[in-house]
């Protein structure tokens, strides 16, 4: 169900770890949905220098964690926001249309952290939140079940 | 990818036994007759059925003509669920089960809610268990139906069947049982259970997949939904699934036949196990009862990490086996019955269900064992969940 992509991503992921002394850090997600995705981004001139994540979650949550940090490295702040989580999936030859919501999950991470970046160089005003943070466990059509 | 395939799912599927396989292959080519046909071929296939329908019976304690095949477990609890309640309806409108069954028997019970009927969902404790003395409470004047899985698919709990058996008996309520993973797992009797309806699956214990019987005790008033022939003494048309019938009552046979020393191996391993999990991992917790549970199941939540991540990595090195975990399913709620037995959402996330069968060795064991800590650990040096116990163990 997964590409070769996502495999390798998921099997040998790129950037995993923290960045000590980040200057943006960003977590979205939460453990009752079963994903969260932390990113920490090092920027100097405004270009993303250096991005490392931390993942909880599936083969495609890990997978789009990795190729989004990929994707950011060597981009300005600027750049780094305009990749989508269509992008992220399309960098990965796609993912299953079940879950798609990995892929929103990394596009929100990397948003996170610039914003948490900006927040620290007072860009932003403090009061500001995150409006892509909230996840939404109910607005998928549920069907578990193990045999 | 490892040349190794260790098969540690017996409880989605098994494979079909070689006896079983030759059993059936006569009824796909020369012995090919239609069951209901007069002629020699027809009678022979008529009687391939009977005999299956004789093992079945043996199998459960309970009488051929109480045996009926159908297309699927899936099917059986349908028709017993549903069957039951549009017969009693004039008597009683309640049907009673639990917050665990299988989805063929709460989406059946939710549909016939959404038809007028009241359901009653029992809890169960933390390890999974309902009791005779909750049933006994729930029952109604309206009460027509009790349903009550025998042994849990995924956590392995085995309820205490003879038990509410009893109680259904005692307050004249019918009481059927999805058996799906007890049957040729652990023994059953119909009759000494009190059990009126109970449902199994052939692939389940070594047959073919696409058969499956439902057993209805003599005098049980239930309706029956294909019409068109009088296949299965009228109550379940459909010219007959021959061969796989033969394959059922085969590997029901061999399943019912050697159950203690099969048992005894099986029981051996999932003990061996479950001690090695808790003895390496760290932040392990057994979900099911710790002994009331079936033979080959074993399943563990792992804290801070992901089911269909840990069910990737172990296929990377050629373990086959499932999780209770959302994103397994397409959904983001992790399994219900994990929910149920009162694990939060982020541990029931991180659950792995490994059931045995009789092709395993210890060999396979060493090699899980060897394979699955280092799996779990690498998951959580990548979860920020894990991050904060990492850094207090250092």
């Amino acid at each position: 169900m997964y590409s070769e992509k996502v495999m390798d991503h998921f099997m040998n992921p790129r950037n995993v770890g923290e960045i000590e002394n980040a200057d943006g850090v960003g977590q979205v997600g939460n453990a009752k949905c079963g994903d969260i995705m932390k990113m920490y981004l090092k920027i100097e001139n405004n270009v993303i220098i250096d991005a490392k994540f931390k993942t909880f979650g599936c083969g495609a949550a890990v997978a789009t964690s990795s190729m989004a940090t990929e994707l950011i490295i060597g981009k300005t702040v600027d750049e780094a926001l305009q990749i989508t989580n269509k992008a992220v999936a399309d960098a990965l030859d796609g993912l299953p249309p079940a879950k798609m919501h990995c892929s929103n999950l990394a596009e929100e991470a990397i948003n996170s952290a610039i914003e948490d970046y900006k927040r620290r160089k007072g860009l932003i005003d403090d009061n500001a939140s995150c409006d892509a943070c909230s996840r939404r466990c109910d607005d998928v059509q549920h069907s578990h079940g193990i045999e | 990818m490892t040349e190794r395939m260790i098969y540690l799912d017996h409880a989605a599927t098994t494979p079909v036994k070689k006896e079983v396989l030759e059993a059936m292959l006569p009824y796909f080519t020369e012995k090919f007759g239609n069951a209901s046909s007069i002629y020699t071929i027809g009678r022979e296939s008529k009687k391939a059925l009977e005999e299956a329908r004789d093992k079945v019976a043996a199998a459960i304690g309970a009488q051929s003509k109480e045996i009926f095949f159908t297309a699927s477990g899936t099917e059986a609890d349908n028709w017993a669920i549903k069957g039951v309640a549009y017969s009693n309806r004039t008597k009683g409108n309640h049907i009673i089960t639990t917050a665990i069954e299988h989805h063929a028997v709460l989406h059946a019970c939710q549909y016939l809610e959404s038809e007028g009927f009241e359901v009653t969902y029992l809890p169960v404790d933390k390890n999974g268990l309902v009791s005779a003395e909750q049933v006994a409470a729930a029952i109604k004047p309206e009460t027509i139906l009790i349903t009550i899985m025998f042994a849990n698919n995924e956590i392995g709990t085995i309820q205490p069947i003879a038990e509410i058996g009893k109680v259904a008996r005692e307050k004249g309520v019918y009481f059927h049982t999805d058996a799906v993973q007890a049957v040729g797992n652990i023994p059953i009797d119909v009759s000494d259970m009190n059990i009126d309806l109970l449902s199994l699956s052939s692939h389940k214990f070594y047959g073919p997949k696409g058969v499956g019987a439902l057993y209805i005790r003599k005098g049980v008033k239930i309706t029956s939904f294909l019409h068109g022939g009088a296949q299965e003494r009228g109550r379940r048309a459909s010219t007959e699934n021959v061969a796989g019938i033969v394959g059922l009552g085969k590997a029901i046979e061999i399943a019912c036949g050697n159950l203690e020393d099969k048992n005894r191996k099986l029981i051996a391993m999932r003990e061996r196990t479950i001690e090695e999990i808790m003895k390496k991992i760290p932040f392990v917790k057994l979900n099911g009862h710790r002994t009331q549970r079936l033979p080959g199941n074993v399943n563990f939540s792992f804290e801070f990490i992901e089911g269909e991540s840990l069910l990737l990595m172990l296929d990377m090195k050629g373990i086959a086996a499932s999780s209770g975990s959302a994103c397994t399913s397409g959904s983001l709620d992790p399994s219900h019955v994990l929910l149920a037995i009162g694990l939060p959402h982020e541990i029931a996330h991180g659950s792995l269900r490994l059931t045995f069968g009789e092709e395993n060795t210890d060999e396979d064991i060493d090699y899980l064992m060897e394979v699955l800590p280092m799996i779990v650990q690498r998951l959580r040096e990548m979860s920020p969940l894990y991050e904060a116990v990492a850094k207090n163990n250092t």
